[in-house]
């Protein structure tokens, strides 16, 4: 325990008032988050009709009682599929994110740390990584690996290592030319102990925000993908295909295919409020 | 250094920078479709092929030579614009890329012309007013653009403009460019849902470029002189501001490549992109390699030109 009290002051940049008012737009974005985190957990569970049970024989039917969102090309129920579909598309999600951001912040927290030319190649590197647009890269990694749920999480997560690694790097070179990790340096501490225990408590609170917005591009990119054929494949779904088996609905003024889409706008701008209203956050 | 040599060796470690990104792009692209799928002889051939036919065909595509040998090989192709057949229809992949890239270009082009003018007006208007109820409403919506998926744009934009109101057809199969008001009634969707997120990105990237100089000494002395409102804006910030604009602009038109891939597959464009996203589902790998190359060739000079924007007009940055 004293310990840890010794240790306080290291891990505190700047102090801050301990409870910041969050704005309206910030609540906002809290619950919405917070229930499509739910849906993602328990919609399968809550569905009304089975997510997969067809339950108009026509297809491509009317928003009426029982079936609020109406019926989707093969007649299924929307809003039974999207609270399902929940799953499919933040999960993938969720897991690239963290897989971009565990790979990408180790590697920035040791080209910091270490510095040198391992630090110059590892920027060099990403620069490349990151001159290839998102979806193009996503294009091509299915076609040469297939598609699977594993393939798209460690596209997804590879895609936005650079972004991550930029981000991580150019918070932790500040942190790391502070004295106390000179101190560190000096009391003869390891590599990994100063990356974990010096430099990555003090990078947490803007790194939060980063991982929010990665976890938007993330999930914009899988269900584009999804989109495009090329992502989540039959009998699962997430959003993204969704839109694309309801597409043809569309000339005949059915709506099948603007309810998923415009839950992953919901979805997205309220990670977006969310992120931007952080209390702490300079604006 | 003198000036003029400081420039040049800028643009020539930027354009190398450029070639040896290109050069690292193409040696991915090619591990990743040449290597990995495993054998293209069995794959175009089918299951009931003989040994003999395989060996023969895999001799013929060079596929008994070392991965190496293969990559400059292919390489070289590249550069000459010999980049094989599509596996699918054994046509030339140059003749389907040649048959599909004015279609492409035209809409890149007619979507630009659309999005940068509208996009710099838009981002100069709410720089002029910070804070107004303007800037604050253009400031939502571009971030809800922005945020949103493209397809959500796309679709909700036939469903409003072909469906509801039946003013434009909600494919495109061929754009037209005999009459004006055949290429209008083709051309009018898929540019406008390419153009959201794009006028988006320049109006946000214009407004902060401008907001940016507009904080700087130099106006607030203009200001206490007395100069206000557009007059501020227009002579005394926007000229400083004109190299972060053009590397915006470019940055901006990047997302075009991306976008395009989306629009071109609700609207059934005959575009490069939804040739592409096509060869991927057949895996179609010579059209896969030649395409993406072009794809990121046309990503590099726009990130390179948005560079050197960014640099030429910086005075300081060109001293350097």
């Amino acid at each position: 325990m004293s310990s840890t009290v010794e240790r306080e002051p290291a891990h505190v940049v700047i102090k801050r008032p301990r409870r910041m008012p969050i704005p309206l737009l910030g609540w906002v974005g809290i619950v919405v988050v917070a229930f499509w985190l739910i849906m993602a957990v328990f919609g399968p569970m809550l569905t009304p009709h089975p997510a997969g049970e067809v339950i108009d024989p026509d297809g491509f039917g009317p928003m009426v009682p029982g079936m609020w969102l109406g019926s989707d090309v093969l007649g299924r129920d929307v809003l039974s599929r999207i609270m399902a579909g929940a799953q499919t598309t933040v999960g993938p999600a969720i897991a690239a994110t963290l897989l971009a951001v565990f790979i990408g912040g180790t590697l920035a927290l040791a080209a910091a740390a270490v510095g040198g030319w391992i630090d110059t190649a590892l920027s060099r590197t990403m620069d490349a990584v990151i001159s290839v647009p998102s979806l193009l890269f996503g294009l091509v990694a299915v076609a040469a690996l297939g598609v699977s749920v594993p393939v798209l999480i460690c596209t997804a997560g590879v895609i936005y290592v650079p972004g991550a690694f930029r981000i991580w790097r150019s918070l932790a070179v500040n942190v790391n030319a502070m004295d106390y990790v000179s101190v560190a340096r000096e009391r003869g501490e390891g590599m990994p102990y100063i990356m974990r225990r010096e430099i990555l408590p003090n990078l947490l609170g803007p790194v939060l925000a980063d991982c929010g917005l990665r976890f938007v591009f993330a999930v914009l990119l899988l269900s584009s993908l999804s989109f495009l054929g090329l992502g989540i494949q039959p009998p699962d779904a997430d959003w993204g295909s969704m839109v694309r088996e309801n597409l043809p609905g569309l000339i005949y003024g059915a709506p099948a295919a603007i309810f998923p889409a415009a839950a992953l706008a919901t979805l997205t701008i309220g990670v977006n409020l969310l992120v931007d209203n952080l209390p702490g956050r300079e604006r | 250094m003198r000036p003029a040599l400081a420039v040049t060796g800028f643009l020539l470690k930027r354009l190398l920078f450029a070639a040896g990104t290109l050069l690292a792009v193409s040696l991915a692209v090619f591990a990743a479709t040449e290597i990995l799928p495993g054998d293209v002889a069995g794959a175009v051939l089918g299951q009931s092929a003989t040994p003999e036919a395989l060996a023969a065909l895999r001799a013929s595509m060079h596929l008994d030579l070392p991965a190496s040998v293969r990559y400059l090989h292919w390489l070289g192709g590249m550069v000459t614009g010999d980049v094989g057949h599509s596996l699918v229809n054994n046509r030339p992949v140059s003749e389907l890329i040649g048959s599909r890239l004015p279609n492409s270009l035209l809409l890149a082009g007619a979507a630009t012309a659309f999005c940068v003018p509208i996009g710099l007006l838009l981002g100069i208007c709410s720089a002029m007013r910070p804070t107004s109820v303007f800037d604050r409403v253009t400031s939502v919506a571009t971030l809800s653009i922005v945020a949103v998926p493209e397809f959500f744009i796309g679709t909700l934009a036939v469903l409003v403009f072909a469906v509801n109101l039946r003013w434009f057809p909600a494919l495109t199969l061929s754009p037209r460019i005999d009459s004006v008001e055949g290429f209008f009634r083709s051309m009018t969707l898929p540019v406008l849902s390419l153009s959201g997120i794009i006028i988006a990105q320049i109006m946000r990237m214009t407004r902060a470029a401008l907001l940016d100089v507009l904080r700087r000494p130099y106006v607030e002395m203009a200001r206490l002189k007395g100069v206000v409102g557009a007059r501020l804006v227009l002579f005394y910030a926007l000229p400083n501001a004109l190299g972060p604009i053009a590397n915006a602009l470019a940055l901006s038109l990047s997302h075009l490549l991306g976008g395009a891939i989306i629009i071109e597959t609700i609207f059934n464009f005959p575009g490069l992109a939804k040739l592409l996203v096509d060869a991927v589902s057949t895996r179609d790998m010579p059209l896969v390699q030649a395409c993406t190359m072009l794809f990121c060739l046309a990503y590099l000079i726009l990130g390179t030109l948005a560079d050197i924007a960014g640099m030429l007009a910086n005075p300081r940055l060109r001293a350097s």
